[in-house]
């Protein structure tokens, strides 16, 4: 029986591997259908165990996950004709053609040998690798290579899309070339998007809700906007005309809000104060600002409220952690 | 629309039987693209056979020596020698698979655990069969008589495909178990001492030395290469063809029974 439901849905999911931490710690999330939904957090925080999981490649230790209406430990079969993954490192074999992959991805995705042309040749069009469909992998570039692993996630038409970090490594113009796509994939197919990224960034501009993971803890969930607005006030960054009135412009803006003391002159505003009321203050003063920015809080500030580390750092000490040995 | 929805229900056997000629001709493609892998389990055994023929010639003078070609009696060297090649070819390419992280694409698609393995073993045995046809092509532009005829020559083809089919395997089991195609590698030699301490180069019975006759003796390599040169050079010999046929299947089926238990370890999807 076909099931219409693309949602995600995870409860007290937990992963431990023999001889190592838990890499997943109990988590809990819903991710409605056709959501984007952006999972965050560094190196090693549990985010890509999560999405083998929750795409069957790894059993869970604890816990039940549902995808596509489907149980991910009782169900495996009927979850893995509803998914799509792309996985860290896109996972292609270097001797084989762009659409020598589209070939046997069709094959082995059970699409009847009359359209499995067709439908590798119109993926390969939305992906933008027509001309390169007949060179080999191994020498297409970082964002080539991601954008095939894309199109072949995507040959069975999944309700249910999974991407594990699928931007890092690549450079800017392919990173939104990307997102555009799975953009379009969630507003125009429907589909649900699960993203892992250490990006704050591609966490902010392309998921509608973000789960901030950390040590195998979801710490945050929320959108963009309402985990930011939590943590609260924005900041004003300031640089001064004449370098001689630097003293002067601290010395006001901190009647504004707390300095953020990192060399600038920037303030967390208190409540109740906007730009406008600091520029008033400056030209009451006389004085002359170069430039001056409003900046709402990041997520990287989210980060750092609930787990005391700014994500880069977070980063660098999971890299140097010892690693899951075995499953 | 997902794939449930799409695509009209197919029959198991129309299923499994593309899934392992998707999964065949990659490992087809694979091969033949990478000459360096493609081209030694060629000429390497032959280049072998006519080193050990141009200096073991005169062994055909020992009393009770069944051929007086040297050539003609090394020629059944390459075949058991390419089947190891098979080896290692296979485990090369499925231990990449797993690291690279292929592996765990191919299990995210409806393909079966077994469609992977028999379609990469088919590969094998195609290529071993182009290997095998080499060597008889050889051996018949050299001027080597075979003595079981036309039907012979049938019968060591099949052969061969039963020998690269097991070699194959153990290669894969031994790429699933480490997942490292550094040790496939690392097997390589081990196995090759198997062929050196056969009778490869010499009857049994003319081994002088008693430990290497004993080792040839027990040595299973030395009833896959009897079971070939009594097609070559004797014609049809009952005992030879059931005991290299009989360890042919043995190898075939332990290594492949191996290799689909640890495929069931390697592959943890639910």
């Amino acid at each position: 029986m076909v099931n219409a439901d693309n949602s995600i849905v995870v409860e007290g999911l937990v992963r431990e591997f023999k001889k190592g931490p838990r890499a997943v710690d109990g988590i809990d999330l819903r991710v409605e259908p056709g959501e984007i939904y952006g999972f965050l957090g560094p190196n090693g925080a549990g985010k890509s165990t999560t999405v083998l999981m929750l795409t069957t490649l790894l059993p869970p230790t604890d816990g039940t996950a549902k995808v596509a209406g489907y149980d991910v430990v009782h169900e495996g079969p009927q979850v893995r004709s509803m998914i799509g993954a792309a996985l860290q490192e896109a996972a292609l074999d270097n001797l084989l053609t762009g659409r020598d992959h589209l070939r046997l991805q069709t094959m082995l995705q059970g699409l009847p040998r009359k359209e499995r042309k067709a439908r590798g040749e119109e993926l390969l069009v939305r992906v933008g690798l027509t001309e390169a469909a007949d060179r080999k992998v191994g020498g297409y570039s970082g964002g080539m290579k991601r954008r095939l692993d894309l199109a072949l996630a995507l040959v069975h038409r999944p309700r249910v899309l999974f991407l594990d970090e699928p931007t890092t490594g690549l450079d800017p113009q392919s990173r939104t070339a990307l997102w555009d796509e799975v953009a379009r994939l969630a507003r125009e197919d429907g589909v649900t998007v699960f993203l892992t990224t250490q990006y704050l960034e591609e966490a902010d501009v392309l998921a509608d809700r973000v789960g901030i993971i950390d040590h195998g803890r979801i710490v945050a969930e929320g959108t963009p906007a309402a985990l930011k607005a939590e943590i609260g006030r924005p900041s004003v960054h300031a640089i001064p005309e004449r370098e001689t009135d630097r003293a002067r412009i601290a010395s006001l803006l901190a009647q504004f809000g707390d300095p953020l003391g990192d060399g600038d002159l920037a303030v967390r505003l208190h409540g109740g104060y906007g730009l406008a009321d600091v520029v008033r203050g400056v030209d009451a003063e006389g004085l002359a600002l170069h430039d001056v920015e409003l900046r709402a809080p990041s997520l990287d500030d989210v980060f750092l409220a609930k787990t005391g580390r700014t994500l880069e750092g977070a980063a660098e000490a999971e890299e140097s952690a010892p690693q899951p040995a075995g499953r | 629309m997902s794939a449930t929805e799409v695509f009209a229900p197919r029959s198991s056997v129309d299923v499994l039987a593309t899934q392992i000629a998707a999964v065949a001709g990659r490992s087809i493609r694979r091969t033949l693209r990478q000459p360096a892998l493609a081209i030694p389990p060629l000429v390497f055994p032959v280049a072998l056979m006519f080193v050990n023929a141009a200096g073991l010639e005169p062994s055909t003078l020992l009393p009770g020596f069944p051929t007086d070609s040297f050539l003609a009696f090394a020629l059944a060297v390459p075949f058991v020698q390419g089947a190891l090649f098979a080896t290692m070819n296979a485990g090369t390419d499925l231990a990449r698979d797993v690291q690279t992280g292929f592996l765990n694409r191919l299990s995210l698609t409806s393909m079966r655990g077994s469609s992977l393995l028999v379609g990469q073993l088919a590969g094998i045995v195609v290529l071993g069969l182009i290997q095998s046809v080499f060597y008889i092509t050889v051996g018949l532009v050299v001027g080597v008589d075979f003595a079981a005829g036309i039907g012979g020559i049938a019968v060591l083809l099949v052969f061969s495909l039963v020998v690269s089919l097991g070699f194959g395997a153990l290669g894969s089991f031994l790429a699933l178990r480490t997942g490292t195609g550094e040790a496939v590698q690392g097997m390589f030699p081990l196995l090759f001492v198997f062929l050196f301490i056969s009778s490869m180069n010499t009857p049994r019975d003319l081994i002088a030395v008693d430990w290497f006759r004993f080792a040839a003796t027990v040595n299973p390599v030395s009833y896959l290469i009897e079971c070939v040169r009594s097609l070559i050079i004797e014609g049809w010999d009952g005992r030879a063809l059931a005991l290299g046929f009989g360890i042919a299947v043995a190898i075939a089926v332990l290594s492949l029974s191996l290799a689909s238990w640890a495929l069931r370890e390697r592959m943890t999807r639910t």
